[in-house]
């Protein structure tokens, strides 16, 4: 059933690509909510009918995964969620994917925000995503929320020194000097890997800056796609990887489920995107060459006039 | 003395916190100031609220267009505040997070802010589509460059990339689409975004440091009375 | 109003009802409180669909939806920095009377007087709603900029000029020549040969030499200067198609999100 859902949908999309094609030829307008239709068309038809790709981790996304994957038990790792529901479809999946793959090697993490919306999201994440899997783990002990605090650079400016000066609370008002996790963390030096995921400002970039570069402290960096290019000249000397947009995040999910086959049986919302990304990228190439044909053809008749 | 103030003021929290850095001693205060301006950033948010506040209570009494819409503005924010500041259907009471599942605040911001946030993004999903059909041409030499790396982005960072050229023996795999696109994004895009950011640094330590010394004192405004 | 917008609100109005009925009745096995739960989601899936209306053209769905999300997030913004920096880090720091209130519990030498500095700062800030006392919201404004100054000037210079310069000074030629070897292996360029992994460190020292070299302005571009300033717009070039690739990629991942949840949380033709 879904087979032939794919094959409709895509002859539709591709009669309609034609047509758009001879209607550009022809030198008729073409509504740009046609346009928008044909987009919708090609995000709708495969989230209809799922396509499923096999995905391949790039090194740069090898690197972040290697190293948690390496760390030793026990170790403490630090999350930020710095992103808000503008970017939360492309990065969401990569943070749950992390935080799967850190309680699955038993790592601690400590879970914070420099996004107000941040702090919404990772509650959400939290309790829908993360935590039914691991119903073991125990707040305070496996894991620590300690939320958002104002300030962006500010309060990184403060935690590479004294976190708990920064944070005297965990998000339920529970003292930070009472809790497990922070036994042996005074400030962000002690953690063993940072991992900030986002796209904006404050964000990854502002870990970098810091964080990463003054303490000299491991940080891994999962951005929205529009963000990526900018962080590769960080990499490798400055951080230890990149995950890059919805890609990033099914190439995270792919490696996982490759070193841990149970996660096969969760969610994997970034692989399961692929398939309406790779359709709309196809149309939005198509538009391109449309264009650029009737462009062309335009330029030379000129030229013979 | 309404401009030498705050140019003072400037000075000496600029010049506080890069001394803070390189003299140990002095890193308690950096710190202090640093958590003063955490404090002061939430007057900000106070503040954006509370101007918006005004221009829409404004709208209303003088009925300007579209001031029905003001009333939407008012009563969503007077609601949210309601049930944030009070934390209304907090599981946890006044101590817990205040985005704790199953409170008002949470569920607002699941079912409000969350739908409304991402789709307003998710529009530019359409116009980026339109603007590849009508706008994005290979006028010259330079605009060509810059499409066929956009193409061999868009292609390689999907699986269609490696089905397309998955046939091209190993020994020649820097041709691989998914290949030639971690290739681009490793060297070009690298190279090119490090010659952005060395210009964006010098820019921002210039401004810096012309803020510091007050001689950029645009953010003074030229109206004294405010 | 005109009556076809009338009859309009209402088909939508009764649509809204409709699917609260369904969405409240699908959820009645799973949750207690199926009924809120049912108007949640259909809210927010009429949300979504006031937002995209927008395609088709500007109309009062799109504005309500535009004027609701900007009083909400005001409020939502306003209500986490107060519980999460106002009552978390300022008042125990202030006041043990109002740090009991707030059930935030005391840390030893946690009372600070100085700490009323940021609270005078902010009110001061709060007077630029005043018509006449706003002048006096420069001194906090010339502490935040002061502070961000201060903050910035060491780590841009630190992060973004000069270990950006050392990672720019890469090798460019091997001491010892191994052969040619892989071009590419795993998507890995690090993984490559010697061949390939010279010809992108060449690409990466002359891509940000002449990347530069674009950027100066104080020199007209001729000669070999302007040799290298074209071939620094071509590495320029090649950047922003990249940034456009990924632009695209982002852009259509938001639409998935929101065409995901109305498919599977509010229609549920999807599992």
């Amino acid at each position: 059933m879904d087979n032939i859902g794919v094959i409709i949908s895509l002859i539709l999309i591709l009669g309609g690509l034609v047509t758009l094609l001879i209607r550009s030829l022809q030198a008729r307008e073409v509504d740009r909510r046609i346009i928008f239709l044909f987009i919708f068309l090609a995000v709708a038809a495969p989230i209809l009918f799922p396509m499923t790709f096999k995905e391949k981790a790039t090194q740069v996304v090898k690197s972040v995964f290697d190293k948690i994957e390496n760390l030793p038990e026990g170790s403490t790792v630090l999350l930020s969620f710095d992103f808000d529901p503008a970017m939360a479809p492309e990065v969401q999946p990569m943070a749950n994917a992390i935080s799967r793959h850190c309680f699955e090697k038993g790592h601690k993490i400590i879970f914070m925000s420099l996004w107000a919306t941040g702090q919404a999201l990772l509650s959400h994440s939290l309790s829908e995503f993360i935590l039914p899997g691991f119903p073991e783990k125990e707040n305070l002990v496996d894991y620590v929320s300690i939320g958002y605090k104002a300030g962006n650079e500010g309060v990184l400016n403060v935690i590479i020194t004294d976190i708990q000066k920064m944070f005297p609370t965990d998000v339920n008002s529970v003292p930070l000097d009472s809790i497990p996790i922070f036994d042996n963390i005074e400030s962000c030096k002690d953690l063993d890997f940072i991992m900030s995921i986002g796209g904006g400002k404050p964000g990854p970039k502002e870990w970098v800056l810091f964080v990463g570069d003054p303490g000299d402290v491991p940080v891994g960096v999962g951005v929205a796609a529009v963000v990526a290019p900018q962080m590769y000249p960080y990499y490798p000397g400055q951080i230890v990887g990149i995950l890059g947009g919805v890609k990033g995040a099914a190439e995270y999910e792919s490696e996982l489920i490759r070193v841990h086959p149970r996660f096969a049986e969760m969610d994997t919302p970034g692989l399961r995107m692929m398939g309406p990304q790779t359709l709309a990228h196809v149309v939005i190439m198509a538009f391109i060459v449309i264009g650029n044909v009737v462009f062309f053809r335009g330029r030379r008749r000129e030229k013979k006039e | 003395m309404k401009r030498q103030i705050p140019l003072f003021i400037t000075f000496f929290v600029g010049t506080l916190l890069i001394f803070s850095v390189f003299i140990p001693p002095m890193e308690t205060l950096g710190e202090n100031f640093t958590l003063f301006f955490d404090i002061i950033a939430v007057f900000a948010f106070f503040l954006g609220a509370g101007n918006l506040v005004r221009v829409h209570v404004s709208k209303l009494r003088k009925r300007k267009a579209d001031w029905g819409f003001s009333i939407v503005t008012l009563i969503g924010f007077g609601f949210m505040l309601f049930v944030g500041l009070l934390k209304i259907g907090n599981p946890g009471g006044i101590a817990a997070d205040v985005t704790a599942p199953g409170s008002w605040f949470q569920e607002m911001f699941n079912y409000v802010i969350n739908p409304l946030q991402s789709t307003m993004y998710a529009l530019l999903a359409f116009f980026v589509a339109s603007a590849s059909y009508r706008a994005f041409r290979a006028k010259n030499r330079e605009a060509t460059i810059l499409l066929m790396a956009a193409f061999v982005i868009l292609l390689g960072r999907t699986p269609l990339g490696m089905m397309l050229t998955a046939w091209i023996p190993d020994s020649l795999s820097i041709f691989q689409i998914p290949n030639m696109a971690v290739w681009i994004m490793n060297s070009f895009n690298l190279a090119g975004q490090r010659a952005i950011l060395i210009g964006i640094s010098l820019g921002v330590v210039a401004m810096s440091l012309r803020l510091i010394l007050g001689v950029e004192r645009t953010y003074l405004g030229g109206d004294d009375s405010g | 109003m005109k009556k076809t917008t009338y009859l309009l609100m209402a088909v939508i109005s009764a649509l809204f009802v409709l699917s609260w009925i369904l969405k409240a009745g699908s959820l009645s096995g799973e949750t207690d409180n199926y009924v809120i739960q049912g108007f949640l989601i259909t809210f927010s899936a009429f949300l979504t669909l006031s937002v995209l209306s927008f395609l088709y053209a500007d109309n009062p769905l799109y504005k309500f939806a535009e004027h609701l999300f900007v009083g909400v997030s005001a409020a939502f913004w306003m209500c986490m920095g107060f519980w999460t920096t106002i009552v978390q880090n300022l008042i125990p720091r202030l006041s043990d009377g109002l740090s009991s209130f707030f059930e935030v519990p005391p840390q030893p030498g946690d009372y600070n007087f100085f700490f009323f500095i940021p609270v005078i700062l902010g009110i001061l800030l709060l007077m630029r709603l005043s018509p006449k006392g706003g002048w006096i919201s420069r001194w906090p404004l010339a502490f935040i900029i002061g502070t961000t100054a201060g903050l910035n000037f060491v780590r841009y210079l630190r992060s973004d000029f000069i270990k950006q310069i050392s990672n720019t000074f890469v090798p460019l030629l091997g001491t010892e020549w191994q052969g040619i070897g892989h071009f590419f292996s795993n998507l890995d360029l690090s993984a490559s040969g010697q061949l390939v992994t010279m010809a992108a460190n060449w690409v990466i020292f002359l891509g940000v030499f002449c990347g530069l070299i674009y950027f100066y302005f104080s020199k007209e571009h001729k000669g070999a200067f302007g040799a290298a300033s074209k071939v620094g717009i071509w590495v320029l070039m090649l950047t922003f198609g990249a940034s456009f690739g990924y632009t695209v990629m982002g852009r259509i991942s938001l639409l998935v999100g929101r065409i995901t949840f109305l498919f599977r949380d509010w229609l549920e033709i999807i599992s």
